[in-house]
């Protein structure tokens, strides 16, 4: 098992081992018992197989036996289920939203990141998990969590973190992958889908994570001085997954490439022609579907109420930038 | 044809009975169906073969190895899709069965000849529209087509369940034909106490079959109306729940897991009966539990679904009654071994497999423990730990059981002996390459690994780069094992009736049997396993001629 990170992680380690071991004495007894036999009793010339009797004791025992072992492992689990399942009322409520392929989280503030999840050390968090497509499932291995996102409704997972450091999150409800490799940062082949779903819960102490959160409303700090709208929107096109379907470059990916769009004009699945101009971009963030170019499918998120305007306004001054 | 012609054609050996691919094609026989059908799956095992050696070569390391994502999606649905419903749940049925059931129940036919041939072509076009989804760009839903991925995906959904809901009439008919032949057409004396087990596993199977198919029938057609006509049922964004396609297919696909186990436990207790020669300890009760798990197969279906958003007394539920089943399972496991002690064994390359599959069974069964507890199933599910789990259940047992069956059965099917020192070379390179490349999944997937994963973090390098090296293990064993079966057909010496010695019914057909089985029909008077009945003229294993003298 990985490291235990959460409250929950010991009871469920607990449980685990306890299986184990029990299933390595059942397994050792029983195999062990049965090539003793094999070895034993193997076929020998004038020596005959014993006719087979019944043994009602033996026979009423192991199936009865087993029925007191099942009920303790199904209420040690059930109880462990219930408390990860019952979140304490105090708890801080973070809003997680899936995607083909990432995951958006909100948090009490209204500030917003993708891909990495920042949560404050020993305090119960909540989060409420929903999708915009089709179904994702958020797994914290260390935290022994795991809760699937189901598009048309909320579900809810709580963990309280004890220990400070940075861990991985998985998706692990299959959800498809990308046709076609985008290009990453160094010109390399990077491939996205359910496999890259994933990213890191950041665990902090209270300090340093109220300090995040003020931190991800506004540009990023660089070297003290906040960065250029520009520099701040290339920043947005990565860690909002833009680079997965859109290239900078002119190679063809899910979407139209970046560079050279603006100020042109495009032609839309319904035949008609428009401007790409700085309206037409912040419509395609945030409603997509409403003119989608012709050649392409209408498969992107929308981003409304994951970029906020200052957000928005940057990547439109990287894509301008683009020429 | 004259009374007499006819006659003569039904005491002919069933592989002369007629010739020509006419002969063939056209046959009501149950023995060439089977063979067609043995043929069949033997064809799709080995291009599910294929598409899983590709998943774990493209897995041998980080990034990108041999595929794209796009590819490697389609290779992981088409494994599973064509394992699952191409191999697995027609083979030890309706390859094996066909052949096996008639003959052990000292009968002409199955209970409706025509029916049989009819379920063989439906699982032929069934075939037919699966390979049409393949050529046409693939599915790249996984088998378990989960709404609404699968009504969104791009890729040939549409054929692919169309194949799955036609391959599901051939499932269904099969097993209402078994079902209708074991009650009505058993030798005289051949009583329901003297069934022998083989008999009461596919009996329990043909059960769920029938009753459990249609469910996935109803499912699938709701999901190709739903992408073809745009209907609301799964689709949020339609009006559908999502989650309501999940206790559907599970509420089918949980059951599949019982028509796929179940047949092969009832070839293991035939094996083990005739290699220990004594009568399985606790026959009754491995008769009741099939029974049992057909029964309690069908009220477990949500334990797939305990991270999806089910309430938590649903979960509840579920997980007691998923506790359930080990009770049925463990009993036979228990009998199994206790049939050991005390016998004469002979370890033969059917029975090794059958102690495979003993082993396999109990890692797979121990490790379904995990999963049915609430508190350890939400961290384990999803991850490379529930893959190998099912692996060690389907591919460990079944696979096993339908290996050695094979096997064993073989002399009554071909006619002729194969090589046991090959086969037992087969045996060591299958039961090391299997257990090399899915052990190790259980210690990756209980550290996070989740499944049908393209790519993944370095440090589970080791674990995916060994279980890439035990999959071509794995794959010369079942080269070799191929080869075992050419060389017999061409080579192997003619098999004796019953080359094993057995008690079992079916071995005292000639080998390979006639077209109508047996020249008259047998009156059974002792039990399938009761070798302190038999005489040593039933055990004799060499040929009829030079049969010892009555005493």
């Amino acid at each position: 098992m990985p490291g235990q990170w959460s409250t929950f992680a010991p009871n469920v380690d607990f449980i685990f081992y306890f299986i184990y071991w029990m299933s390595v004495i059942l397994f050792v007894g029983i195999i062990g018992a049965a090539l003793y036999f094999v070895w034993k009793y193997q076929r020998k010339p004038g020596v005959k197989a014993e006719p087979t009797g019944h043994n009602l004791p033996l026979e009423v025992g192991w199936t009865v036996a087993p029925v007191f072992f099942l009920a303790l492992l199904f209420h040690w689990g059930f109880r462990g289920y219930t408390d990860l399942t019952v979140s304490p009322a105090n708890a801080m409520e973070i809003r997680v939203r899936g995607r083909k392929w990432s995951w958006d989280f909100e948090y009490p503030n209204g500030a917003h990141e993708t891909n990495t999840l920042h949560v404050p050390v020993n305090r119960p968090v909540r989060l409420v998990l929903s999708s915009d497509d089709v179904i994702h499932s958020f797994f914290v291995p260390a935290f022994r969590v795991k809760r699937d996102a189901v598009p048309g409704m909320y579900s809810m997972m709580w963990f309280q973190a004890t220990h400070e450091g940075t861990t991985n999150y998985f998706c692990s409800e299959y959800c498809g992958a990308a046709e076609t490799a985008s290009r990453g940062e160094h010109g390399e082949e990077v491939f996205s889908g359910h496999f890259s779903m994933n990213g890191h819960v950041v665990v902090d102490n209270d300090a340093r994570f109220a300090a995040h959160l003020e931190e991800i409303n506004g540009p990023p700090i660089v070297n003290g001085q906040p960065v250029t709208p520009v520099q701040w929107g290339a920043l947005l096109y990565r860690s909002s997954q833009c680079y997965t379907c859109h290239s900078v470059d002119g190679a063809a990916g899910t979407g139209p490439t970046w560079q050279h769009m603006v100020g042109h004009p495009v032609t839309l699945t319904d035949g008609t022609t428009v401007d790409v101009d700085t309206n037409y971009l912040r419509e395609s963030i945030l409603n997509p579907q409403a003119k989608v170019v012709r050649g392409f499918q209408p498969v992107m998120p929308t981003y409304r109420g994951s970029l906020n305007d200052r957000q928005i306004d940057a990547l439109i001054a990287y894509m301008q930038s683009l020429q | 044809m004259s009374t007499h012609g006819e006659e003569d054609l039904l005491n002919t050996n069933y592989l002369k009975a007629g010739t020509g691919v006419k002969s063939w094609l056209l046959t009501l026989d149950h023995k060439r169906i089977g063979v067609m059908y043995l043929v069949s799956i033997i064809l799709a095992f080995f291009l599910g073969g294929v598409f899983a050696l590709l998943l774990r070569l493209e897995l041998l390391a980080p990034g990108r190895t041999i595929m794209t994502a796009a590819q490697y999606n389609r290779a992981f649905t088409l494994h599973g899709a064509i394992m699952v419903f191409l191999f697995i749940i027609p083979s030890i049925p309706a390859a094996l069965g066909n052949f096996i059931i008639p003959v052990m129940l000292g009968a002409k036919d199955v209970a409706f000849p025509k029916l049989n041939l009819l379920s063989f072509y439906i699982y032929v076009v069934g075939t037919i529209f699966a390979l049409f989804s393949i050529i046409s760009g693939a599915v790249d839903t996984g088998w378990t087509f989960y709404t609404p991925y699968s009504t969104s995906s791009n890729s040939s959904v549409v054929s692919m369940t169309m194949a799955a809901f036609i391959l599901g009439f051939s499932s269904i008919l099969t097993g209402l034909n078994f079902m209708v032949t074991v009650h009505k057409l058993r030798a005289p004396g051949l009583h329901w106490r003297r069934l022998p087990l083989f008999i009461w596993g596919m009996y329990a199977t043909s059960i769920i079959q029938v009753l459990a198919t249609p469910v996935l029938a109803i499912t699938l057609f709701l999901l190709a109306m739903e992408r073809v006509f745009g209907l609301g049922i799964f689709d949020a964004s339609l009006g559908g729940d999502p989650v309501l396609f999940q206790h559907f297919f599970w509420f089918y696909s949980h059951p599949a897991v019982y028509i796929m186990i179940v047949p092969g436990m009832a070839v293991v207790s035939e094996l083990i009966a005739t290699f220990s020669r004594r009568a399985i300890f606790g026959y009754f009760a491995i008769a009741m539990s099939s029974l049992g798990l057909a029964l309690v197969g069908f009220l477990v279906w949500a334990h797939h679904m305990f991270t999806a958003g089910i309430s938590e007394f649903a979960a509840m539920l579920f997980s007691a009654l998923t506790f359930l089943v080990a009770i049925p399972s463990g009993v036979k496991v228990f009998n199994w071994t206790a049939t050991l002690y005390k016998g004469s064994i002979w370890l033969t390359t059917p029975m090794l497999y059958a102690i495979a599959f003993l082993i396999q069974f109990t890692i797979g069964g121990l490790t379904g423990l995990f999963l049915g507890t609430l508190a350890t199933d939400i961290h384990l599910h999803d991850t490379y730990f529930v893959v190998a789990h099912f692996h060690y259940v389907m591919m460990g047992s079944t696979v096993m059981a339908f290996l050695g069956g094979l096997l064993y059965w073989w002399p009554k099917i071909a006619g002729k002996m194969y090589d046991e020192t090959l086969a037992k070379v087969s045996f060591a390179f299958v039961f090391v390459g299997f257990n090399a490349t899915f052990l190790v999944q259980f210690i990756m997937g209980s550290r996070g690994m989740p499944r049908r994963y393209y790519d993944y973090l370095p440090e589970f390098r080791p674990y995916h780069a060994f279980s890439t090296v035990g999959s071509w293990i794995l794959g010369v064993g079942f080269i070799v094992y191929a080869y075992v079966l050419i060389k017999s057909l061409r080579s192997g010496p003619k098999a004796p009736p019953n080359p094993w010695g057995s008690a079992g019914f079916e071995w005292a057909s000639e080998s390979p049997p006639v077209l109508a089985n047996f020249r008259e029909v047998p009156t059974i008077t002792r039990g399938p396993y009761d070798y302190h009945l038999t005489t040593d003229e039933e055990l004799f294993d060499g040929f009829p001629e030079d049969a010892p003298k009555k005493a």
